[in-house]
């Protein structure tokens, strides 16, 4: 007795219906590596992290990535890189992002210029006259 | 316009190798070695059925039935598909190789149709381009991968898979009886210019995949497809295709 499915493909595959006897477990299976995958929506847009992907390489990786994650969305360009070559401070030290609340003086928002920057931009010009 | 009849053949030809290699593909649907390559390879076979799709369309145009009726609804007879789009999948080998040699025939011939004097083909060659490009860069890219990068049972399978596919493929430039007159109205250059550019483009990746082409001693006995002699395969598979279809031609889907 083999498997009858509506699906022909595995009628044909003639798939025993106890087949739970002749199964051997796998071996732990040899992944390939993860690669992530950066596209570019449009030209002169910063890449964006878009997802990751098994892969035995760098140029399988690209083959892989641009129906993963360019066949539904705009695309113009698309980065793989190795996971393993991405170096990260992790979640677990995320403390270090945390800033002092009195700090505006480290930051450019900080600086109210844009008042001084047309008043300097007047004056030239009318120095220039 | 006195083209008509091989204008019309020339159509039908593309159309159905489209068809026909799009369901094979398709057959490997979430059955396919890894993830990523199911979604990919599935999903270039949704490009050869849109594919046939305009072509079909194009068809219609020129006083043929309606493309779903000309898909589902002919006999083998009818089909001017070549016999190696016919083949049942195999192993992944195969279907890959398959897809490499088909696949480069297919981006040259749309490459010579962007100057077709019939302008829709001409158009329409110019829309496939970047699809057809990443077919041919998923299929090449493949090749080398196991020709040259993988194992020697890798390289074993992919040079026995080349030895059967290769003199199927010979068959998809299966000359017609209009190559003159398409040639002179400037609709084709032909499928000897064709298959001359076709060698001369899988010639260097094979030779990078470590893989030798083998000698044809009859390129012939993989020809009779473009004039409806196919082999025992094509008739099951279109009678699997259409089994749904025949259950209502009339729905609307």
């Amino acid at each position: 007795m083999t498997i009858k499915s509506l699906d022909p493909r595995i009628t044909r595959a003639e798939i025993p219906v106890d087949n739970e006897s002749t199964w051997t477990p796998l071996p732990d299976m040899d992944q390939h590596e993860t690669y992530e995958v950066f596209h570019q929506e449009k030209r002169g847009d910063q890449p964006t992290h878009v997802g990751a992907l098994h892969a035995p390489n760098p140029e399988m990786a690209l083959v892989f990535a641009k129906e993963q994650y360019a066949r539904r969305s705009r695309c113009v360009s698309i980065w793989v890189v190795r996971t393993q070559d991405i170096h990260t401070i992790g979640i677990e030290d995320s403390d270090v992002f945390e800033t002092t609340p009195a700090k505006d003086y480290r930051e450019a928002r900080g600086y109210r210029v844009g008042g001084k920057l047309t008043e300097f931009k007047r004056r030239r010009a009318a120095s220039n006259e | 316009m006195s083209n008509d009849a091989a204008l019309k053949d020339l159509l039908f030809r593309m159309a159905d190798d489209d068809l026909i290699i799009a369901h094979r593909n398709s057959e490997w649907t979430g059955l396919g070695p890894i993830m990523e390559e199911d979604i990919a390879f599935s999903s270039i076979a949704q490009d050869k059925l849109g594919h046939s799709l305009a072509l079909y369309t194009l068809l219609e145009t020129l006083g043929e039935a309606e493309p779903d009726t000309t898909a589902f609804t002919r006999d083998e007879a009818q089909f001017r598909c070549c016999h190696l789009v016919e083949y049942p999948i195999g192993g992944y080998d195969f279907s890959l190789m398959r897809h490499f040699l088909f696949d480069m025939a297919d981006m040259l011939r749309f490459e010579l149709l962007e100057s077709s004097s019939y302008e829709p083909l001409a158009k329409l060659a110019a829309k496939v381009r970047g699809e057809i490009k990443y077919h041919v860069f998923h299929a090449a890219t493949w090749v080398e991968q196991l020709g040259a990068k993988g194992s020697e049972e890798s390289h074993a399978r992919m040079q026995s898979s080349l030895n059967l596919v290769y003199p199927l493929a010979l068959g998809i430039f299966e000359p017609s009886q209009f190559e003159a007159e398409l040639a002179a109205s400037g609709i084709f250059a032909g499928e000897a210019a064709l298959q001359e550019k076709w060698i001369a483009a899988i010639s260097p990746i094979l030779e990078r995949s470590n893989l030798r082409i083998p000698a044809v001693a009859d390129p012939a006995q993989a020809y009779g497809g473009r004039r409806g002699y196919h082999t025992e395969h094509l008739q099951p598979m279109l009678t699997e295709m259409t089994e749904v279809f025949r259950i209502d031609p009339t729905a609307s889907w």
